[in-house]
């Protein structure tokens, strides 16, 4: 479904992806780890159109998709989360997944004018779609307080309501269950197979091992801006160069 | 008093009052799409100029000249916003601030059409208080038709985060120039109604000044709805009509009123999150 191949990316001297390639199957619950700084947001970002490869090509449903803008990007059904929250704060929760609803909303300009049915029925069934993903990652208790209010785990859990509403194909998670205690940890775990098997296709960052072994059937290990090994949860863990990659060579080994 | 003396009397002030809310609509567009945009007294001194030159050259009818004051500085706005509306921040208040500058040397510079430093004079007193309250119902007509759907809401997440709204599928640079171009449309609105109101304009009236006071009124009245914008309006026509009595400390008692607003409510004076908190206070203190 995703294909990104050979792809690069250097930041002036500073080369962050090398020759990087991903294949990300209809369906799948595919992860991508790796040591902070290996370059998995970036990834995230030339994937989204926030950033353009210094070479390779990125495909999407076998459409070519770089160069594109992030919204042309949104419109063909790529949507994401962010490692650092972005919700919109000064608005409510409802409010913040009804604006993931913006290009599903087809009237023109005229209905707007004049309240027209084609624009009321719109509005009304985007906030009900909205209400329903809300309640979905259950927060419609708090559909009308406002973004800023939530705690860190139900700011992640909004984050994957409003870019559900842009009813995406693929979605991308970055680090989805960063700051949330085991609880919420367990419970996003059955979310996100759920939407999975609702048809979506996820692709996530995420550091929490336990996290990623459980969900994902197929891993890509980023290190230093190369992908140093690619599988299932077995393989990874048994690599030995992810093995090293995590937890450093023992130098009197080497020495030996 | 009658309706009639007090129309007599306060006919002017109402009306400039009316414009004066037009042009803080104008800014407020921009401002609730994110964007320190200030270029909206040299769009109305556009619209004034070309809207006069209209009715004075071309004997066009009113509506033919204020149509030709919008069309105008929106199309000069369209120019213009295709490189400037990348910036953001204070980069773009900088870039629209020399494109103020830009227009006021021009209109000096091309006496033969504009009259240079002397202005226009003699144009013709054709609006009438219906056309200034139409103008301004309709325009808040629009706007808030606009808040209410996905235009509105794309504007706010502009405002609130213009990469989480370029993710969420809006183009954000083509609601950007909406704002922008819709803008600079309702000043060179303001701009031909008050020209026809005035019998004279002048290059001074367009200037750095009159940037600076569009701006106070929207941030005065507050950016969080259209309430705002007309509060600020209000306020910054009227205070110095109120402090008349004062003479000639009027100018600073009228500032320091503004800095202190500005000090205290740094959201303006209208601001629903702030009532809600006060409400909210209020009903906990029935509570306890």
């Amino acid at each position: 479904m995703l294909e990104l191949a050979s792809i690069s990316k250097s930041f002036g001297g500073l080369h962050v992806l090398r020759d990087v390639n991903i294949k990300v199957p209809q369906g799948a619950i595919y992860g991508l780890i790796g040591p902070n700084g290996a370059g998995k947001t970036t990834v995230f970002n030339l994937i989204t159109g926030l950033l353009d490869p210094t070479f390779g090509g990125i495909a999407f449903d076998g459409r070519d998709i770089l160069r594109k803008k992030p919204h042309e990007i949104t419109r063909l059904g790529i949507a994401r989360t962010f490692q650092n929250i972005r919700l919109f704060k000064e608005m409510t929760l409802l409010q913040n997944v009804v604006v993931g609803a913006y290009r599903h909303m087809d009237y023109g300009f005229a209905s707007l004018l004049l309240g027209l049915p084609k624009y009321r029925k719109h509005e009304a069934r985007a906030r009900e779609r909205a209400l329903e993903l809300l309640s979905w990652m259950k927060l419609d208790h708090k559909a009308h307080d406002l973004a800023d209010n939530l705690s860190y785990g139900e700011q992640r859990r909004l984050e994957l309501a409003r870019a559900l509403a842009t009813e995406p194909r693929l979605l991308l998670l970055d680090e989805p269950v960063a700051g949330m205690n085991t609880g919420e940890r367990a419970g996003l775990m059955t979310e996100i197979q759920a939407i999975r098997d609702r048809g979506y296709t996820i692709l996530m960052i995420e550091h929490d091992m336990q996290f990623v072994m459980g969900l994902c059937e197929k891993i890509a290990v980023l290190n230093f801006g190369k992908i140093i090994a690619e599988g299932g949860p077995e393989d990874i863990r048994n690599n030995e160069q992810v093995i090293e990659a995590y937890l450093g060579r023992d130098d009197e080994e080497e020495a030996a | 008093m009658d309706f009639q003396n007090f129309w007599d009397v306060y006919s002017n002030l109402v009306l400039t009052l009316g414009t004066n809310i037009l042009l803080a609509f104008s800014i407020w567009l921009t401002l609730d799409c994110g964007m320190l945009a200030v270029a909206n007294a040299a769009f109305l001194g556009i619209g004034a100029y070309t809207s006069s030159l209209l009715t004075m050259n071309y004997d066009t009818p009113f509506y033919v000249s204020l149509f030709g004051g919008m069309a105008l500085p929106a199309a000069i706005a369209i120019v213009i916003g295709l490189p400037l509306i990348r910036l953001s921040g204070v980069y773009l208040a900088i870039a629209t601030l020399a494109f103020g500058e830009v227009v006021r040397v021009f209109i000096l510079n091309t006496e033969s059409l504009t009259g240079g430093a002397m202005g226009l004079n003699g144009i013709p007193q054709l609006t009438q208080g219906w056309h200034v309250l139409l103008s301004v119902l309709v325009v808040l007509f629009i706007l808030w038709r606009m808040r209410a759907s996905k235009v509105g809401r794309a504007f706010d997440a502009i405002r609130g985060d213009e990469t989480a709204a370029g993710l969420m599928g809006i183009n954000v640079r083509a609601t950007k120039m909406l704002a922008f171009v819709a803008g600079a449309a309702i000043a060179g609105l303001a701009g031909g109604l008050n020209a026809h109101l005035n019998f004279f304009i002048g290059p001074t009236e367009y200037g750095f000044d009159r940037g600076v006071e569009i701006l106070t009124m929207a941030i005065l009245g507050g950016i969080g709805g259209l309430t705002g914008p007309i509060l600020g309006a209000l306020i910054i026509s009227l205070l110095p009509q109120a402090l008349g009595a004062l003479g000639d400390y009027k100018l600073i008692v009228n500032g320091l009123i503004l800095v202190l607003i500005v000090l205290f409510l740094p959201q303006g004076i209208w601001d629903p999150a702030r009532f809600k908190r006060w409400l909210g206070k209020k009903g906990g203190a029935q509570h306890a």
